[in-house]
């Protein structure tokens, strides 16, 4: 039997269980809660993760396969939004068998909702500057210290946590990463307000917070590495490993649905204003059009620009995605390259778009251009070139790891305690 | 539509790749910038005989390869990294795409072949070399014959052929006539790049043969293809400034460390390579997009312009980053800026591109 023969026969030998699995157990009437219990229980949520832990092993093709079924029926899948899936995919590839069985199950039904608390005040770019403390106290963690842009944090029940657990030697060496439980009195979450009015984040401020001795990941002095393996699920977007459906897709009737919308309300929330960052070049052409600008041969140049470099982005991306399939050695850094360019892209489209509104850009709200979508992008786009790490830590990454040009010299390679660093 | 190169494409560069890191060294360049033909023959020769560079892209029916819009932007590409010096463009690009596009079968018979193994030089004379819409303004055809002066024509002093868009009373035509013939003059004219040269040619009473009619639809056609080729030659020569500008930071110390260990460098050097890299990407794509059919103006001439911007970013900062010794005539950088300056303006700024693109946007939506 030749491999292709082979892949098919498989590939229908899951459409054919999984819908008849489906038609048997798929029902809208029943509570999301309850139903995901049948999913994870049927083996059908995280077809992607391996046979003890819910999954079937499936690569990202046969993935793929179920997540078109699930759509094609309109059937709810596992709870995939928000930062729970940086802990789902962390604690798969790094946690022990306990923390596995423990906190993976509630996150693919939607029990606990998860957030990430890397980030400090005094360690933006350099994370391995952080500064929270952990110390083992009568066979507990103690944690204290102060987390920002915390997405969701809110919401959390549980969050994934570094913090420093020695101090005498160098910086990467002495982290460790928890899993804390954000329900207790030491752990305060504070909204954080943006300059352009939404609050997709939090600070989060732990005093004499407490970590079970089980929750460590890693094992103490590892959690560098394994905020890595978070941080690469977080740059280059989670493998596809999941089930699901959106519900724009599924405007059907049922109290799954309804739950599941409403889950997916709160998940995303942050999230509303991140077109607007991106400069909503899709508004550039009409509004040139409505307001007449289109005939200012000044802004005309300025659109054109905008589009080449718009266009010419998503090429280059895909030219490095095809690249990257055949297999080529050579290094195309598609992930940083694409960072840089969608900060470029948004900076001339908010240029555009002033252009293009004249005085009435000083106009926000609902009365204002595109119901205040052209006033939002004019004081979003900052932050696309600092969220996700900065665009001068991007270029740092290119000019290292691709352009192969020297180091910069470091001052902060000996024990941690003796680095000078914010107060 | 392809989104990536073929393994046989991919060999087909490494060929002509090899042979121009052979051929067209810095120093040959060098040569051929200050002799006045401005080539060399025997490479030109070698170039149309083993690696049959000249009919890349003309149909096999007219003595070519046969080959499509994205092998020749691998020639082209390479050719510009390697700043080739030669009739290539002027002759197999610009001459042979305006008889592709716009000439009569039974001239394609007889004028193909020839310019396809490089035995014939042809040219293409425009007497605008801004806008396909400038075009037709100075020279003019009466009774087949013609007056008028095209004010730059690539190669034209080398050329066998003069392949020609002139107005006649019936609209634009395409005319021909041979180099030395009665009434036509060529004089070689002083330019910024030497690696390209250029002539002003005049008419006066020229006997000259219609071999086509000229509406702005295959105009236009002609001039995307020639433009593609160009964006082609450009981010092959950004490509390499790119990289013979990070090689440089590299070997270059001051403060007691290599310059390329500056974050103040690094940082250019990393806009600079994501330019590069989305120049390439849209260049290639317009090329897929002539061989498939699909929107060839628009990603022509926004290949133009990227290209072209680009290249000329490329130019300034390897200047720049050299310091001093970028400025030299012994270094080899000056080459590629000027180079760099001339492609920016031929067939259009990236000015005039934009411009295009704009205009076809707004009809579309």
């Amino acid at each position: 039997m030749s491999a292709d023969t082979k892949s098919l026969t498989s590939n229908e030998a899951i459409r054919a269980e999984l819908e008849s699995w489906l038609d048997e157990n798929w029902s809208p009437d029943r509570s999301l809660l309850a139903w995901r219990d049948i999913l994870v229980d049927g083996g059908w949520a995280a077809t992607g993760w391996p046979l003890e832990y819910y999954g079937r092993g499936f690569d990202r093709g046969q993935v793929a396969l179920v997540h078109e079924i699930f759509r094609e029926k309109g059937a709810v899948g596992a709870a995939s939004v928000g930062p729970r899936r940086l802990a789902s995919e962390t604690i798969l590839a790094m946690g022990n068998d306990d923390q596995k069985r423990r906190y993976l199950r509630p996150i693919l039904t939607g029990e606990h909702a998860w957030c990430q608390l890397f980030s400090e005040p005094g360690s933006g770019s350099d994370l391995a500057g952080l500064s929270t403390k952990a110390e083992l106290i009568d066979g507990k963690w103690v944690i204290n210290g102060q987390k920002v842009w915390n997405t969701s944090a809110h919401h959390a029940d549980f969050g994934i946590l570094v913090a420093r657990t020695n101090w005498d030697i160098p910086k990467h060496q002495g982290i460790s990463y928890f899993l804390i439980d954000m329900r207790q009195p030491g752990v305060e979450v504070r909204p954080l307000k943006q300059m352009n009015g939404h609050a997709s984040f939090n600070e989060v401020f732990m005093t004499d917070a407490i970590v079970p001795a089980e929750d460590l990941v890693g094992g103490e002095g590892n959690g560098w590495a394994v905020a890595t393996t978070t941080l690469s699920y977080e740059r280059r977007g989670a493998a596809p490993t999941l089930s699901g459906a959106s519900t724009s897709e599924n405007p059907q009737e049922g109290l799954v649905y309804d739950e599941y919308r409403e889950e997916l309300k709160i998940a995303n929330e942050p999230y509303t204003w991140y077109p607007q960052r991106q400069g909503r070049v899709d508004l550039v052409m009409s509004r040139a059009k409505e307001t007449g600008a289109i005939s200012d041969p000044v802004i005309r140049q300025e659109m054109a620009k905008l589009f080449c470099m718009s266009k010419g982005a998503v090429l280059a991306s895909q030219a490095a995605e095809a690249k990257r399939k055949s297999g080529s050695n050579e290094i195309v850094p598609a992930g940083s390259i694409g960072k840089l360019a969608a900060s470029v892209i948004a900076r001339q489209s908010a240029h555009v778009h002033t252009m293009i509104s004249g005085a009435d850009a000083m106009l926000s709200g609902p009365t204002s251009a595109e119901e205040g979508m052209v006033a939002e992008v004019l004081i979003s786009v900052p932050a696309i070139s600092i969220a996700g790490g900065t665009d001068e830590i991007q270029r740092n990454i290119i000019s290292e790891r691709v352009l192969g040009m020297p180091k910069e010299q470091r001052s902060d390679t000996g024990p941690f305690r003796d680095i000078k660093r914010n107060t | 539509m392809q989104t990536e190169f073929t393994e046989d494409q991919e060999q087909f560069r490494e060929v002509v790749a090899r042979f121009l890191q052979d051929k067209s060294t810095p120093l040959s360049v060098r040569e051929m910038m200050a002799s006045e033909a401005g080539y060399d023959k025997d490479v030109w020769r070698q170039l149309c005989e083993e690696v049959g560079v000249a009919g890349t892209h003309i149909p096999e029916a007219f003595g070519g390869f046969g080959f499509g819009s994205i092998e020749l932007g691998v020639v082209a590409e390479e050719m510009g990294k390697h700043l080739y010096c030669g009739p290539f463009f002027s002759s197999s690009v610009m001459a042979a795409y305006a008889l592709l596009n716009i000439a009569n079968d039974s001239s394609k018979v007889k004028l193909l072949p020839d310019i396809a193994v490089g035995k014939t030089l042809a040219t293409l004379v425009l007497d605008s070399l801004n806008s396909p819409e400038a075009v037709g303004r100075q020279l003019v055809v009466a009774n087949n014959s013609l007056s008028g002066t095209a004010a730059m024509v690539l190669d034209a002093h080398v050329a066998d052929l003069f392949v020609i868009v002139a107005r006649a009373e019936t609209g634009l035509g395409l005319y021909t006539i041979h180099a030395g013939a009665e009434g036509v003059s060529v004089d070689l004219l002083e330019t910024i790049d030497q690696t390209r040269k250029v002539s002003r040619v005049s008419f006066k009473n020229a006997m000259v043969e219609r071999i086509g009619h000229v509406n702005s639809e295959s105009l236009d056609r002609t001039w995307d293809h020639i433009c593609v080729v160009l964006a082609h030659e450009m981010i092959g020569g950004a490509q390499h400034l790119l990289e013979t500008t990070i090689d440089y930071t590299k070997l270059r110390y001051q403060f007691g460390r290599p310059i390329g260990s500056f974050q103040g460098l690094k940082h250019r050097c990393a806009d600079l390579l994501m330019e590069v890299e989305i120049a390439k990407a849209a260049t290639h794509h317009a090329a897929r997009c002539l061989d498939a059919g699909e929107g060839e103006a628009y990603a022509a001439s926004m290949a133009k312009a990227l290209a072209a911007d680009t290249y000329m970013k490329a130019a300034r900062e390897a200047i720049q980053l050299r310091g001093g010794i970028g400025f030299t005539w012994e270094e080899d950088t000056q080459l590629w800026f000027k180079r760099a300056k001339s492609s920016e303006v031929l067939m259009g700024t990236p000015a005039i591109h934009r411009e295009r693109m704009i205009s076809m946007m707004e009809q579309q939506s």
